[in-house]
């Protein structure tokens, strides 16, 4: 049978105002069996968005196919007429987005929106259309299929949207579906349900695509074949099965350790060190504080931990957990209402103005975007030092000698050092930015989603230095992180943040042991694996995948019952659930007891919203 | 671990950013605004004839060798008046731009590293005034406190007030909402510190870009004050007051109107051309 | 809070914010007009005038009461109509203005009737075709009028269409409205001037709006959906636009009071801006004051508009 896609020496190049080139494609060459999932995956500027788009002849402004050939069954796609690619466009190849939240028109309703390309195709009639929309949506488990389309975008919670853009490509029965990482920005229990929805239909329909991705372990999932692309040129191309069992490639293989970073080896108990850090019963948010001592709107109820000195706690919880508020309530940037933090032993005031010199120095920040955190218009010798005169008065030569001493610590060439930060590599700048707080010479840094913008094989490097900087200097660190398998790498205790509610706190390997808060459930039960067949055989969890609400009829209830499938009716709505221990050695926030929990693990049922 | 995730090689590491080239129409610009600013500083200097000289009895004389640009209604070289109003144009609206972006840029400053009450009570008051067509406020102004270059300068300055803390003020709070002021804050720095240091150095650029709008705008307005009869008096003259004392002459086609109104034209598009294609600003 | 009492709450804040405007406005013209040196009475009677006949009309103009007297008294004056008497040619205002403001309205209607149409088709068609000759054309040419004085394409205008052609008199003494061809011979050169800047910034404005918008995700993918040509513009550029657009139509049409000043001391058009350059010369103070408030308020409802446009623009509040 004669491949559907057939793709030989393609070469795209990026071209400026002035026509000079820059090739961002070279030499790529693949084909797309018809039924058949290819997968492309690749890091942040790998080429793989670019080449996905020349599938449907299209360049984005600023880039240009230089060379090669793109054949959709048999016809040239280089050089069609733009008439042509139109009618091409949405009847024979359909694309989804990365963000459908930006891709439908926010000033039209969703349905006509998704008949569109039907309709301008003259396929069918307005209503056979909206009929087989109807059928997509519920096919990819979209709450309320019938009435969903008379919603308006932002009515709708990011992953129906998904949902709804794929029901969109799908609605013409195009030959060729081009996925483009269409599960990157949803929240990782989000992520699970459209995955299995899209794979639902891929199969059923015998859809072929090509599914672009930065995560193996996503495309695994889904994909026949895999293509790995680096820096625009292709690394490897494979069976799924075989390229994630046996990599020949060693950039595929740095990508999979990457990917999966190991766990670090266990350390001595908590228990036997003192705390460097203690929360209590701490309660935070925006706006102003109310008579009943809570402010206008509550992100943080109640939480409380500690940090032994020389180790880590990972926070994990998804987006609106809360999880950056108290990294900026610990470091004084937003007084909490109630509660105290305490750092050796001495109580730390509630707002920064009234923190001493030496207090403000033993708590460092890491911010998670080094391209904000590091102000451009200073060179890094200014950015390091700054912080070296102003905690330790150094100036002049002592100065840049520890400046210096400082790259040197994070592994940086000293030639940076008068390089501004535009200058840098992503890598590069976080490690400046990670070197900034250091010069402080803190005894706690707390690091804010460090790794995540950062590509995987760059950001495991980050984690790896974080952890020997660790057992060099002794710091401890509050380790915050939507990516359980990030805090598995770095972490000796976890707490998980739902809502603003602490759900479940413990050394790191009781997110690895049975029985679980419901919601910890959920979370472990999300992250794919990293093997073939993981999605049809994971069994299912407590917890419902659906989005976060954080509007509750009850400021005791549990914040996670609407999500939890073994909620008590009329208690968990209603009471503020007890913290109870687990022989596991972890602390659960639940209503239900240790036996219950193990005995419903069975029962659990893997509905969807 | 593999080893190539251990560090990024250092050979690798640095890219320079580019330097972007001046477009053609940004050179015009250039060398427009560069041969007014001379002119404004030497051009009393290098008339042909003394400015307020009578060389022509007839008065709107047409263009003939020794007087390029013929003569004006009282029959003086325009060409040699043009090169001496330069001054008088340029002169206060460069002074009135610069205390308008001083003031302006001082009070949004402040008001985006302290915020709170204090910014709104600014913004709000900076709104009221901003709503006030310019050169309405320019002919009560003149008519309540005369006219003279002190009062013209101060009028046009606290009319582009606004306009510079508008633009001084949303820069600034970008700039005070990036994480890197937050390092600062976070370590206990001082504000005069987070203002000068941290915020400022990143404004330079488009604020330099709306000192050149500002100046244009105050130009216009001044020139247009004296077109009125309402800015720079007799015996002195700038580039408007000529266009407004010579607009009788276009009944008889003389152009002694015009070539006033052209250099102020030149000066303003110059600006601007100079302004949009200043490197590293989006089009 | 709901969508529907958010845009309320929203119109209902603007709407107090113009009027404290208005209200500081005329403090301020107030106190400007009164510190002026000299004393008004002196003035009106000129040097050779008794202490008593002085003092009679000090008393006659209340010009003996305190400051904050007179200005509640001139405010009322001017909310119920009563805006006092022009000092140089002893008529009142209301009368002086009221012959003067079909004259203004004519010639802001004749402008924006023209502007209006042509700014918008020409933003629309360079911001589909950006980077074409056409586009690089137009911008150039509009910011170089945009960026020239009023007076300088009034002066241009001037010399070609009624000096060299001899199309339209240079001068309009008055717009005849009497006859078709007398209304277009009068109208015709002030109208054009006063257009040039207007039609520029609204094709500047709508220009920048479009692009904006065509520049988003959900227009790439309406292409890769196979929508192009009207249906694009139609269905996904415009009605995103609408609210910048509307937005900056407003903000241009404010720019015709500024023109207005300017072209109608070119062309001698006796419309209320003249009326304010004049008595502005001669000091005439009550004509100041009741020209600028009229001014300030046309201003400031077209101000209000377009903030009101703006916020319509946001989709959340405009689909419920």
């Amino acid at each position: 049978m004669r491949p559907l896609v057939e793709v030989s020496g393609l070469h795209i190049a990026a071209v400026d105002g002035r026509g000079a080139q820059t090739p961002i494609v070279k030499d790529v060459s693949f084909d797309i069996a018809p039924g058949e999932v290819l997968a492309l995956i690749g890091q942040s500027g790998s080429g793989k968005t670019t080449i996905a788009l020349s599938l449907m002849g299209y360049a984005r402004d600023g880039t240009r196919i230089t060379g090669g050939s793109v054949k959709l069954d048999g016809t040239e796609l280089r050089g069609l007429p733009a008439r042509a690619l139109q009618q091409l466009h949405g009847r024979d190849v359909a694309y989804v987005p990365q963000s459908a939240a930006a891709s439908f028109n926010p000033s039209r309703r969703l349905m006509p929106q998704v008949i569109e390309s039907a309709v301008v195709h003259g396929l069918m009639t307005r209503r056979e259309a909206e009929a087989k929309a109807i059928a997509l949506f519920a096919e990819l488990a979209l709450p309320d299929p019938a009435n969903v389309g008379n919603r308006y975008p932002h009515q709708v919670s990011g992953g129906q949207l998904q949902r709804l853009i794929a029901a969109m490509a799908l609605l013409t029965s195009p030959r060729l579906v081009i996925f483009d990482e269409p599960t990157t920005a949803l929240d990782v229990t989000t992520q699970i349900g459209v995955l299995r929805a899209f794979k639902r239909v891929v199969r059923e329909h015998g859809v072929t695509a090509l599914y672009v991705s930065h995560d193996l372990a996503v495309v695994a999932q889904i994909a026949d074949r895999i293509l790995v692309l680096n820096q625009g040129e292709m690394q490897e191309i494979g069976e799924a099965e075989r390229l994630i069992s046996a990599p020949s490639h060693a950039y595929t293989r740095s990508l999979m350790a990457a990917a999966r970073p190991p766990e670090r080896n266990e350390r001595p108990a908590a228990e036997e060190r003192k705390p460097l850090l203690q929360v209590s019963a701490l309660t935070a948010g925006y706006g102003r504080i109310g008579t009943n001592g809570m402010p206008l709107i509550p992100v943080l109820h109640d939480i409380s931990f500690t940090v032994p000195a020389g180790h880590t706690l990972g926070i994990v919880g998804e987006s609106g957990s809360g999880k950056s508020t108290l990294a900026r309530v610990i470091a004084g940037l937003l007084p909490q209402a109630k509660g105290t933090v305490t750092l050796d032993g001495a109580t730390l005031p509630p707002s920064l103005a009234r923190r001493t010199r030496d207090q403000l120095r033993q708590i460092q920040f890491v911010h998670q975007m080094a391209d904000t955190a590091l102000n451009p218009s200073h060179t890094v010798a200014e950015i390091l030092g700054r912080p070296l005169t102003f905690f330790g008065g150094l100036r002049g030569r002592a100065r840049d000698r520890a400046v210096a001493e400082l790259l040197d610590m994070v592994r940086l060439p000293a030639a940076v050092m008068h390089q501004r930060p535009a200058s840098l590599s992503g890598g590069q700048k976080q490690r400046a930015n990670l070197a900034r707080a250091l010069a402080a010479r803190p005894r706690l840094l707390l690091c804010d989603e460090v790794t995540s913008a950062l590509d995987s094989v760059v950001g495991a490097a980050v984690l790896k230095l974080l952890a020997e900087l660790q057992s060099e200097l002794g710091l401890s660190y509050v380790f915050i992180s939507h990516d359980i398998s990030t805090v598995r790498a770095i972490c000796d205790q976890v707490m998980v943040l739902y809502a603003g509610q602490m759900m479940e706190r413990g050394v790191r390997r009781v997110l690895s042991s049975t029985p679980r808060h419901p919601y910890s459930d959920l979370l472990v039960n999300s992250v794919p694996e990293l093997r073939t067949g993981w999605l049809d055989e994971i069994e299912p969890a407590f917890g419902l995948e659906s989005e976060v609400t954080t509007t509750f009829p009850n400021a005791r209830a549990c914040a996670f019952f609407p999500r939890c499938s073994v909620h008590i009716p009329g208690r968990c709505e209603r009471d503020t659930p007890p913290i109870q221990h687990l022989s596991k050695g972890a602390d659960i926030r639940c209503h239900r007891s240790e036996n219950e929990l193990r005995a419903l693990a069975g029962t659990a049922v893997a509905a969807e919203v | 671990m593999s080893s190539t995730v251990e560090r990024e090689p250092a050979h690798v590491v640095i890219k320079r950013p580019r330097r972007m080239p001046i477009p053609l129409l940004g050179w015009v610009g250039i060398v427009v605004v560069a041969f007014w600013l001379i002119m404004a500083v030497f051009g009393p200097m290098l008339t042909p004839h003394p400015a307020g000289e009578v060389i022509d009895p007839d008065g709107f004389g047409p263009m003939v060798p020794g007087m390029w640009l013929g003569s004006d209604v009282l029959g003086r070289d325009v060409l040699s008046r043009i090169m001496a109003g330069a001054q008088t144009t340029v002169g206060p609206a460069i002074a009135a731009t610069l205390l308008a972006v001083f003031i302006g840029g001082t009070l949004a400053l402040a008001a985006a590293a302290v915020g709170g009450w204090i910014d709104t009570a600014l913004s709000r008051t900076m709104d009221a005034v901003i709503s006030v067509p310019s050169l309405l406020f320019g002919l009560v102004a003149v008519a309540a406190l005369g006219v003279s270059v002190p009062v013209l300068i101060c009028t046009a300055g606290v009319i582009y007030v606004p306009g510079a803390f508008r633009i001084w003020r949303s820069l600034a709070v970008n700039v005070n909402a990036m994480d890197y002021v937050s390092v600062a804050r976070e370590r206990g720095e001082g504000m005069p510190y987070i203002m000068r240091r941290e915020i400022l150095p990143n404004l330079l650029g488009p604020v330099l870009a709306d000192c050149g709008l500002r100046f244009v705008f105050a130009v216009l307005l001044l020139s247009s004050l004296s077109f009125l009869g309402l800015g720079i008096q007799p015996p002195d003259a700038d580039w408007g007051s000529m266009v407004r004392e010579n607009l009788p002459g276009l009944i008889y086609g003389a152009p002694a109107a015009i070539f006033p109104a052209a250099a102020l034209a030149t000066l303003t598009i110059g600006v601007n051309l100079l302004v949009d294609n200043l490197p590293g600003r989006e089009r | 809070m709901r969508p529907a009492l958010a845009v309320t709450g929203f119109l209902l804040k603007r709407l107090l914010f113009a009027a404290g405007t208005l209200l500081a406005v005329s403090l301020a013209v107030f106190a400007a007009t009164e510190i002026l040196p000299g004393d008004v009475a002196g003035a009106v009677l000129g040097q050779s005038a008794t202490p008593e006949a002085l003092a009679a009309l000090r008393a006659s103009m209340h010009l003996d009461l305190p400051a904050s007297v007179r200005y509640l008294h001139w405010l009322g004056g001017m909310v119920t109509g009563d805006v006092g008497h022009s000092l140089v040619n002893n008529r009142p205002v209301s009368e002086l203005i009221g012959s003067r403001l079909p004259n203004s309205l004519l010639l802001a209607g004749a402008a924006t009737a023209f502007c209006v149409p042509i700014g918008l088709l020409l933003g629309i068609c360079s911001a589909m075709r950006p980077t074409s000759v056409f586009d690089r054309v137009t911008s150039v040419a509009t910011l170089s009028i945009v960026a020239v004085p009023e007076f300088f394409i009034g002066t241009l205008a001037v010399l070609v269409f009624a000096v060299n052609l001899r199309w339209f008199p240079a001068l309009t003494l008055s717009p005849r409205i009497d006859s078709v061809e007398g209304f277009f011979r009068s109208m015709t050169l002030p109208v054009l001037s006063l257009s040039g800047i207007i039609i520029a910034q609204i094709m500047r404005m709508t220009r920048a709006a479009l692009l904006d918008v065509l520049r988003r995700p959900y227009v790439e993918m309406a292409r890769l959906k196979g929508v192009v040509g009207a249906r694009l513009v139609l269905f996904y550029a415009l009605p995103n636009a609408l609210g910048p657009i509307a937005n900056a139509l407003a903000l241009s049409l404010s720019h015709l009071l500024g023109g207005a000043i300017i072209i109608e001391t070119i062309f001698n058009f006796p419309g209320l801006a003249k009326l304010l350059v004049d008595a502005v010369s001669t000091r005439d103070m009550p004509l100041v004051q009741a020209c600028t408030m009229l001014f300030c308020l046309a201003y400031l409802i077209l101000g209000t508009l377009a903030d009101i446009a703006g916020m319509l623009a946001n989709p959340r509040l405009r689909a419920s």
